[in-house]
Parts: C-alpha cells; structure tokens; sequence
C-alpha cells in the first residue's frame, strides 16, 4: 500500500500545472491517470486542497465520469463497442467470446494483469462494426478469430 | 507519383498504417491525408499519375507490391482499380460543402487549407460587425447539426446581445463559444470526419462565431474516444495560432479569439450542452434546468454559444460563398446540406453529404447498396440511440426535421443504422433502456429510475409474465418519461422502445426474433 505522503508528492506537480486552469478538475484526472494508470484514493486530499473543493466534490466528479478508475488496471486495456451499430453486426456475441476466451466479465482484468475488458459506447468507426479498441488503436471488423489473434499479439509484446 | 493513405480512425482501424508502411518499405512517401468518407474502401490508396487522381481500396499491405507493378503497367488491370476518385458514383453524386477538402491532402497543412479557399471566410467576418455576421447566419437558415435543430443565427444573436450595453468605461462581459465534439451516438461520425479530415474548417468557424457575439475563448469539448481526432486538433490549433488566425491579433485586426481542446470521460450525456458545460467547468456532468438558457448564463455563468462541431464548421462555408448559396439547398425549413452516416449492416457504408429532402430509402439502397450481410434490411434506426426503429413502410420519408418529427423519429445528428433481418427488436428496445440507465446522470428520477424498470418491464413482456398488464404499464413508464425527464435523455429513450413494440410486436413474443 502506498502511502499518501507519496501520493501527494507524486501528482503535486499535476496539481500546481492545473490549479489556475478554469475547470482544471477534469484536465488534472486525466493527467493523473496518464501519468499513473488510475487515479488512486490517496490522491484525493491533495487534488481537493490544491483545487479548493471538498473531498467529497473529487470523489463525485470521480465516480460519475466512466474513464476515471480508482483502482490499478492491467498493462492492456479492451473496450469493446456495445452500440447500436456494432450490435447489428453482431458484437452481442463477440463480448460473449471476448468474455470467455479471457475468462473475464467487464471491468475485470486478467489474473496476468495482462488485460482489462471494458464496454464502451461507441468508438465513432460505425461503418465498419464491430469495432475493438486496444490501448489507442480501434481495430474494424473483429470477429472471435480476429479477436484472439488481436489478444494473442498483446501476449506476445510482453 | 504522389501517393496518400488516409490516418483518419476508420482507415487506421482497417489497416491503413500497414499500408503506409509497405509503400515505405519500397522507397515512397506517402502523403498521409484525411478519409473521404467512402468507409467501405478504406483504406483508400490513392495515386496522382499522368490520367488523373486514381484510386484502389479497400488495400492491405500485401496489395501493395502488386499496385506498384500495375502502376508501371496497366493500372486498370489491378482488382482493387477504382478508376478517378472523384468520379466514384458514391462521392460524385454528393452534394459537398462541408466536407469539400476532406480526403485531399494533410489535414493538418495550413497551405493545402487557404489553397482550398481556407480561411476565406474569416477574413470576410474580420472585415463585418458582429450584428453582420449574426445576419448572414440567420439568412442562411442554418440549424443546429447536433440534433435539436435550433436556428443557430437566433442563438448567437441572444449571446451578441447579452450581457448588456458594454459602456465604455465598463469591461466587456467575458462570452464563450463552445464546440460540442461529445459526438456520442452510435452510427455517427460526421463530426469526426470534419475534426481528422479538416479541422481547419472547425477552427475557423469558432473564430467566426467569436467574431460575431463578441466572444474571445473558445472550447472544443472532445469525448476521449477519439485519440486521432485529439492529435490532429492539437497540432492544427498550434499551427493556426502561429500563423495568427488564432491569438491576441488575428491577421492583425486587433481582435482575439483563443482555443482550446477539453477532453471528455466517457459520458454519453455530456453531449447534452447543459451537462457539457457542467463537465467544462470541471464538475459531475448534471443536467441543468432550463432556463436560464446557455446563451445567456452558460460556461462559468456567462453568455455562451455551444454548437455542433457540423454547425460551426458550416459557418465558414456561409461566410465564404454567401448565406445566399447555402440557403438554396435544402427543402422546407431544412436548408443547405446534411450530413448523413450510413452505419451498422450495410454494404457501403460512410459519410453522404447532400441537400436535405433525399429519402432513407435512396440513402440505403442506393448508397448503401443494402446489408453487408446480403440479407434483408429489418429496421433502420435514424438519430441515435434515442431515435426510433423505422420498419419499412416508413423509408421512402424525406431526409427533413420537419418530415421525420411528423413519424415520431428523428434526424437527430444524421446517424442511420441499418439492422439486417436476424435483428431482436425486443432486445433492441431493452438496450434502448439499459442504455439509459448506464448514462442517465440521474438528476430526474423518471430518467434515472424509469430506466431501470423499463428493463425490468420488458423482461417480464418477453418472459410472458402477465404480459397484457406489463404492456399497459410500459407505455404509462414511457409517458412518464417523456413528460417528466428534464432533458432528452430520458425523454426520448422511449422513442426506440415504442417504435419497436408498435412496428415488431412479434418480437416481443418470448420467441426471440417474431416474423412481422
Ligand atoms: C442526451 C443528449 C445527448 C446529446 N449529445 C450531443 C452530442 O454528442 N453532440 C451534439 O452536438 N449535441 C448533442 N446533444 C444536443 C445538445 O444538447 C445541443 O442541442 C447542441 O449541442 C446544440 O448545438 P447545435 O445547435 O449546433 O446543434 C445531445 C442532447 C441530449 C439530450
């Protein structure tokens, strides 16, 4: 566990770059979890007092907002589209393969810490369903083949 | 020979970096250019030879070697030979404004822009009074693209006119214009295009909008899904300031207008600009109460603008060619162009710009050619998630506001979303509402609760659990939130849900997919 000494040593340079922005709240967690993969509990006194709101005012923006994650995620993140257009081209049956070939529901990660699966609503490439998104790469078309060989390439970067 | 492979998302999610790479890998550069939207053959080699700009899609990486040898010979030879880009039916027969540039060169490359009449337009405003500017908008008839469709000239003279008469010895009031790039409905992505292939377009348009109210910052609130879009932004707002159509002085008038780029988290409803605003200001994304109108308390409690990225972007064709040439397309109370999205099951689907009065039918049949599964078209969803499901004795409908409101469905933002005959409406009005419990930012209960037992109501229908009963009840939860949600989300949700129990009854049988 980490102490939140640390923690606020750690984004205080975050903090100072945003303070002064107008609306910064959201610009700072995006830093945040740029820099850190999630934005942990123990940054939040840090974020409050050097933004002036109440703890509880990062906490709700936190939380009402699907990017933010307060807890650590594994090396690869997988969002597979649930909307409407992936959804006739049939990506109701590839989360049940993604689900399963994984062995993970959303918002889980691999037991490796290899991957983390994500629903996501709409990636915009809704022309060519079902669409992946991995890290910052859509992938178009993905069928469970193609889904597999896409996962089986993040093994092999390790 | 100038070769391009496009880096907008759609091309790189079907391959394009591999592409690129392999034409490295034999000793050519190529320009890296926006999409033209024709999505079913990207990615898009294009090849300025001596016959003209010719074109071969869709290309993977091992097509490659292949082109180059039928370049040296007979290009036409190639399968993938698409003759002259521009001569392709699906592009030639558009009507294009907003999306002229797109696919012609780097999106980025502020000497490709002015070359293509960039900047025009501004330089037109710089030289009119904001009461001008507001004018041209209001006579070019231009509505809103985001989906309400409000005459964007009537709000911008709200915002030119708020904040009182500036005395002289008083501070002008501090004005925003914020840009609604949340583009989060399924089958869309117009402004995506016009953000990858042309952001130029956008930044000039904001300038314009300024220009017109009065107002010297500027936002382009982006949902994070769209990491290219962000990147291209970035670069192309860095460019325009140091090229001074952005900053302290813009081409030396002495006016300001200064940009910048928020990212959103991954929230369907900060697209509603009352939440968006929330969200700028760096809070939960709640939906306000209206009024007071945005125009008049918006962004940190000042007369803002929000439009679509669609609608600003438009802005500088009106003011380069003349609200005049813009207002002659269009039909009825719809002028000047749509973008329309062919998305979802569908043969060839992309971005059609045309006048606004062409049917759904023509869109989908003649453009999309039909399913990219070969089998029949069940349902077609138009408008996003809150759009209703069209069955088809309702396609030959114009493409209008006025003409879709009239059918209970909606334009919305231009999305269309073919659903081929293996479709489950039943399932389809259920995610209709799982959708909105995910999103609802749950200020109104009949939104945020309604919801969720809409869910639990149409599981009980399917299930045939007291079904006369839980049919009864699912229209009075629609009526309530319809009447009682404090914005569309929960106001519309029930706009799919109902068009499919009406035209898919069936469905809703506990049979899986029924046969109406
Ligand atoms: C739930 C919901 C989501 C919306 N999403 C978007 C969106 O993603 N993009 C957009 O431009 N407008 C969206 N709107 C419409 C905006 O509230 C607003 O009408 C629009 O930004 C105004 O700009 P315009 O007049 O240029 O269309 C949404 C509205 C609702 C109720």
């Amino acid at each position: 566990m980490e102490t939140s000494a640390q923690n606020i040593a750690d984004i205080s340079h975050l903090v100072t770059q945003y303070q002064a922005v107008p609306g910064g709240l959201l610009p700072l967690l995006h830093a945040i979890q740029g820099e850190l993969g999630y934005v942990p509990e123990s940054t939040v006194p840090a974020i409050a007092t050097g933004l002036n709101l109440s703890r509880a005012e990062v906490h709700g923006v936190i939380s009402f907002y699907h990017d933010f994650k307060t807890h650590s995620v594994g090396r690869n993140t997988v969002q597979i589209c649930r909307a409407e257009a992936c959804q006739s081209m049939g990506s109701r049956q590839l989360e049940a393969h993604a689900k399963q070939a994984l062995g993970i529901d959303y918002h889980e990660t691999t037991a490796d810490g290899s991957i983390t699966l994500e629903p996501v609503y709409c990636l915009g490439n809704c022309a060519c369903s079902p669409s992946v998104r991995i890290n910052d790469d859509i992938v178009a078309r993905v069928d469970a083949a193609r889904f597999d060989e896409l996962v089986a390439k993040l093994g092999a970067s390790q | 020979m100038k070769f391009y492979i496009p880096q907008d998302t759609t091309a790189l999610a079907c391959g394009a970096e591999a592409a690129a790479h392999a034409l490295q890998a034999a000793g050519i550069e190529p320009v890296r250019n926006g999409s033209r939207g024709m999505f079913w053959l990207e990615p898009l080699l294009e090849v300025d030879t001596d016959a003209g700009r010719i074109g071969f899609g869709p290309v993977s990486s091992k097509d490659i070697p292949s082109i180059l040898d039928a370049l040296e010979a007979d290009a036409s030879s190639h399968d993938l030979y698409l003759g002259q880009v521009e001569q392709i039916d699906y592009l030639a027969s558009q009507q294009r404004l907003t999306y002229a540039r797109a696919g012609l060169g780097d999106p980025v490359c502020l000497d490709n822009y002015q070359a293509l009449n960039g900047f025009k337009g501004l330089k037109t405003a710089l030289a009119m009074t904001g009461q001008q500017i507001v004018d041209q908008v209001k006579d070019s008839g231009l509505r809103g693209r985001g989906g309400a469709a409000f005459p964007a000239g009537i709000k911008w003279q709200t915002v030119h006119d708020a904040g009182g008469s500036a005395a002289a010895d008083k501070e002008p009031c501090q004005k925003y214009i914020v840009c609604n790039a949340d583009e989060g409905d399924s089958g869309t992505f117009a402004d995506r295009l016009v953000m990858e292939s042309d952001p130029y377009q956008l930044i000039e348009g904001m300038a314009i909008a300024g220009l017109a109210v009065g107002a010297t910052q500027g936002y382009i609130y982006l949902r994070s899904e769209y990491p290219v879009a962000h990147k291209l932004l970035d670069i192309a707002i860095e460019r325009a300031e140091a090229a001074n159509f952005l900053g302290d002085n813009i081409q030396g008038s002495g006016k300001a207008f200064h940009l910048e780029v928020r990212l959103g988290a991954g929230a369907y409803i900060c697209g509603e600009e009352t939440s968006l605003l929330e969200s700028l200001e760096g809070k939960r994304g709640m939906v306000r109460a209206k009024p007071p109108l945005p125009a008049i308390e918006g962004l940190f409690g000042k007369p803002t603008v929000v439009n679509n990225v669609l609608t600003l972007a438009a802005i500088s064709t009106i003011l380069e060619q003349g609200a005049e040439t813009y207002q002659n397309f269009g039909m009825g109370r719809s002028r000047g162009t749509l973008a329309i999205q062919l998305a979802g099951n569908i043969k060839r689907g992309g971005l059609i710009e045309l006048a606004f009065g062409v049917t759904l039918r023509e869109v989908v049949e003649e453009y999309g050619q039909g399913t990219y599964s070969g089998r029949p078209i069940r349902a077609i969803q138009v408008g996003g998630p809150l759009g209703a499901f069209l069955p088809e004795s309702q396609w030959d409908t114009p493409m209008d506001y006025e003409a879709f409101a009239a059918i209970k469905a909606m334009i919305g933002h231009g999305g269309i979303v073919v659903f081929d005959d293996t479709a489950d409406m039943a399932a389809q009005a259920r995610f209709a509402m799982e959708f909105c419990v995910v999103e609802s930012c749950g200020k109104c209960t009949p939104c945020r609760i309604g919801s969720v037992r809409g869910v639990e109501v149409i599981d009980r229908i399917v299930a045939n659990e007291n079904r006369e009963n839980n049919l009864i009840l699912l229209h009075e939860l629609c009526d309530t939130m319809e009447m009682g949600s404090l914005c569309a989300m929960g106001g519309m949700t029930p706009f799919p849900v109902r068009s499919a129990l009406a035209h898919f009854p069936s469905d809703f049988t506990g049979q899986g997919r029924g046969d109406n």
